[in-house]
């Protein structure tokens, strides 16, 4: 049993150690908000945050990830940065698909926690991550700089 | 329906239950002909508004619930682009109802009632899902509005044409009553459907032409959206799948005690051509496959290199082919022209690579068939899942579910038939999730296409004859199981017949050469992706020969269609075509009718060093006739643009040992956002029948970029994708 800090809530988890996140938080605890997109940490699909940074969950071991606190997509809304991003995410109408969206969301809060107010260069930076195969990073990069402002 | 089980949860702001929606319905039945049906546009909106089809009973795409709720059956697919709100906003502005009050379900699989009337058959596809439904869907609304009102009047007393309705309840002023649509629903439904029914005018819209809040975002920026890779069921295993790598070949052995033994794992799976590991989670499910490690029999494809295969295209090029179009003698005007220029094209194969990876979840038990599964085409994916059950069509039910990008990919249904196959050996659910390198290798691909252009100029300049000959594989011969040999696939050739310009002489030739066994299919742009980067890469080299302005020499061959000429125009001024581009960056244009709609791109790119291109700015001007939500076009316009940059840069498919070379987002490369240019759009305002635009600006991205490019260095790149080594190479 490990035991696995998830917003903010222990829960103890039967997997071996070896075994990525993102298939815990999925396969094992049933949160399908994270999601699968390449398993090889390319696309960003499956970001969470591990002490407040963006790690790819799909090449993040479980016993790596219990050393920490780990917050999805699941209950990002709840902290300020991630309602903010959410609400400019649907002023903006970001969301195409929605696949990538979960993962592009968790990475822009990342970004905003640490730097407030991105240039142009440091969206780049922090959200080239992260592949959305519908196109949306025109709208993505407008949203983040609006969730700056709100 | 089978309600025993989960089903898809419904969009908006409430939710029947599944079984309160479809009860008693007799939606079942009714079965897929395939040959007798057109993935093509056949009619446009005009044509089918003139013989309108009758009337369907309302009860087909709306529920009306005693508290007023609306739950709609949406006929088109939810992939991403905005249909759900599209539909439904068609549905409630005739009904009178606000999107408030309204959630949404797929429809289930029904020929008969949910074909997509410009196709032919259930599908969500050839961006025709607006241009289809914007009429039926309006009129069912109508008709139902139409139905509360005679309930409401019945049962007042009242003449009917006295009643209103507004916002979800029918008034009547002179006697003060007022009715909710909840309290006249029951009374409503039971009356006989009206046979005539008026629309409103656009200028009385509410809803259509407004830039509506999707329904469908909310849950997605949440993560609580279910796609069909989140299904999960009681009893639930979850697997994944290897198919021989080599098309065509089969499964030899596979070490079922090693796979067995990696904790998790509790099935190996087989089939001819594929096995499939499966257990408690997708981990032990990779594991399980790398230790079953199996062991493949290539066959007859085992030896096939891209060097052979276009070899072998180029060869069948030289042969005459099926006339596809044949206007004023080209070939006798191009013996006479002035100058005289010929190219030679070639288009590589494509994936799709949805963000969600391809997936299917499959019950097989006590004789019937569950299937879980996000479709573009549900009686496709009902007919291949029976086919794999070993089961009749009415014993199997889909439940579809939002798409995480389909492209085409979600066109096809081969890989729920396979799941069929694979959980008809178990009695639990299975969830059969494809890793990214098989969902890439094992894709059905954008077919590889050599063209051949030629082109004849009078002493001014000006287009005397065109020919294009098209070689290349026949989607519909694959997407339908057969097309006569001696008949054109109107898919190969589709935008190199009608182009927008009236061209003196003109000649198209399709040659057919299929890569068989390697699968392919419709992809992002279809026939159009292929034809405008052909058409418009040599019209932008005849502009150059003629030594004109690319905008300049277009013009005169727009004359007869003002509605190009506008597009034209519109995007030469908004995108500052006659000022100088800035140092280094060359301008690109495209021009296309395609889908129904008039669309105009002009890039703006660099070359910088060992080749590498920079796409800075796009700017598009498109009129796609009315327009049911502005916002959703800009979207697709935006989406489609950089799905169609990326190929232009990255994408290509190609085969050695008879297997597909890339395998995950490394080697089949996406474009990502710091390479994502700026982009301008500009729609024209139109009451022009609704044009497609889901694979617009994807279709227009090809030829405008390797323009640009041209522009930018003076290199003609004649194959795609535009390569750094082709152009660092002088
Ligand atoms: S699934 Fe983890 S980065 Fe793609
Ligand atoms: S919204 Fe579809 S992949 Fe990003």
């Amino acid at each position: 049993m490990t035991a696995l800090k998830i917003n903010g809530e222990v829960q103890q988890v039967d997997a071996p150690d070896d075994m990525p996140l993102l298939w815990v938080l999925r396969d094992v605890l049933g949160m399908t908000g994270s999601k699968f997109g390449c398993g090889i940490a390319q696309c960003g699909a499956c970001t969470v945050h591990l002490d407040g940074q963006a790690i790819r969950s799909c090449v993040t071991p479980l016993a790596m990830a219990a050393e920490g606190e780990i917050t999805t997509i699941e209950k990002i809304g709840d902290t300020p940065v991630g309602q903010r991003v959410q609400a400019a995410w649907l002023d903006l109408e970001v969301v195409q698909c929605g696949y990538c969206q979960s993962g592009q969301i968790m990475s822009a809060v990342a970004l905003l926690a640490a730097n407030p107010n991105p240039s142009d260069a440091d969206i780049d930076a922090g959200m080239a991550g992260n592949i959305c195969r519908c196109g949306t990073y025109p709208r993505i990069r407008a949203a983040i700089k609006k969730a700056a402002t709100l | 329906m089978s309600p025993r089980l989960e089903a898809a949860p419904p969009v908006g702001r409430h939710a029947l239950s599944r079984r309160a929606i479809f009860k008693g319905s007799a939606l079942l039945g009714g079965g897929l002909v395939l040959g007798a049906l057109m993935p093509r546009v056949t009619k446009t909106w005009a044509q089918a508004a003139g013989t309108p089809p009758p009337i369907e009973p309302p009860s087909a795409f709306l529920r009306i619930d005693e508290d007023g709720l609306v739950t709609m059956i949406i006929p088109s697919t939810e992939m991403g682009q905005g249909i759900y709100t599209a539909e439904a906003a068609l549905l409630a502005e005739e009904l009178d109802v606000g999107l408030e009050r309204v959630s949404l379900v797929a429809a289930p699989p029904d020929e008969k009632l949910y074909a997509n009337a410009l196709i032919g058959m259930q599908m969500t596809g050839g961006s025709t899902s607006i241009r289809a439904w914007f009429l039926p869907l309006r009129r069912t609304g109508a008709a139902a509005r139409q139905m509360l009102i005679e309930a409401a009047a019945g049962s007042w007393g009242v003449p009917p044409g006295e009643c209103i309705t507004s916002n979800g309840s029918v008034s009547h002023a002179a006697s003060g009553r007022m009715a909710g649509y909840g309290e006249l629903a029951a009374a409503a439904m039971a009356l006989p459907v009206p046979s005539a029914i008026t629309l409103k005018a656009t200028d009385q819209f509410r809803l259509i032409g407004k830039s509506l809040k999707r329904l469908d975002t909310p849950d997605k920026v949440r993560g609580k959206t279910v796609y069909g890779i989140d299904v999960r069921l009681p009893g639930m295993k979850i697997g994944t799948v290897a198919s021989c790598p080599v098309f065509g070949g089969k499964l030899k052995s596979v070490d079922e005690a090693a796979a067995l033994a990696v904790p998790g794992v509790s099935h190996v799976l087989k089939l001819d051509d594929a096995v499939a590991v499966v257990g408690d989670h997708m981990w032990a499910a990779i594991q399980g496959m790398q230790a079953a490690a199996p062991v493949w029999d290539g066959g007859a494809f085992k030896d096939m290199s891209m060097e052979v295969l276009v070899g072998s295209m180029a060869k069948a090029a030289q042969s005459d082919g099926l006339v596809a179009h044949d206007q004023n003698d080209a070939p006798g005007a191009y013996g006479k022209a002035a100058t005289k220029l010929e190219a030679t094209y070639q288009l590589p194969f494509l994936s799709h690579a949805p963000m969600e990876p391809i997936n299917c979840t499959v019950q097989v038990k006590d004789g019937v068939c569950d299937v879980w599964v996000g479709t573009q085409v549900p009686t496709r994916a009902r007919m291949l899942a029976a086919k794999g059950a070993g089961l009749a069509e009415d014993k199997v039910t889909i439940h579809n579910y939002l798409i995480g990008g389909g492209f085409g990919r979600r066109l096809e249904a081969e890989y729920v038939g396979q799941t069929a196959a694979f959980a008809r050996q178990v009695d639990f659910p299975i969830k059969l999730v494809w890793s990214r390198e098989q969902d890439i290798q094992h894709d059905t691909y954008r077919p590889y296409y050599y063209d051949q252009l030629r082109a004849g100029l009078d002493g001014q300049g000006r287009i005397v004859s065109w020919q294009h000959k098209v070689t290349g594989a026949s989607v519909y011969n694959s997407y339908m199981g057969g097309w006569p040999a001696d008949k054109v696939d109107p898919d190969a050739v589709e935008g190199a017949v009608e182009t927008p310009y009236a061209f003196p002489a003109q000649r198209v030739d399709y040659v057919r050469w299929d890569p068989a066994p390697m699968p392919i299919s419709w992809w992002r742009g279809v026939g159009p992706a292929h034809n405008v980067f052909v058409v418009e890469s040599f019209m932008d080299e005849l502009a150059h020969a003629a030594k004109q302005d690319p905008v300049a020499f277009r013009l005169p061959l727009l004359e007869k269609d003002p509605r190009a000429k506008a597009v034209l125009q519109l995007l030469a001024d908004k995108s500052g075509w006659s000022s100088a581009a800035p140092a280094g960056v060359g301008r690109g244009l495209s021009l296309q009718l395609a889908f129904g709609s008039y669309v105009g791109l002009v890039i703006e790119a660099s070359v910088g060093e060992g080749g590498l291109i920079r796409v800075h700015k796009a700017t598009m001007a498109i009129d796609c006739g009315f327009v049911v939500n502005p916002d959703t076009v800009r979207a697709q316009m935006e989406g489609g643009l950089i799905f169609g940059l990326t190929a232009a840069m990255y994408g290509q498919i190609t085969i050695e040992g008879g297997r597909v070379q890339q395998n995950n987002f490394n080697d089949y490369r996406m474009m990502r956002i710091d390479e994502a240019p700026v982009i301008d759009i500009h729609v024209v305002a139109s009451e022009a029948e609704p044009g497609g635009i889901g694979e617009t600006g994807t279709t227009a991205a090809f030829p405008a970029l390797a323009n640009a490019v041209f522009a930018a260095t003076g290199k003609r790149l004649r194959k795609l994708p535009l390569s750094p080594v082709d152009l660092g190479a002088a």
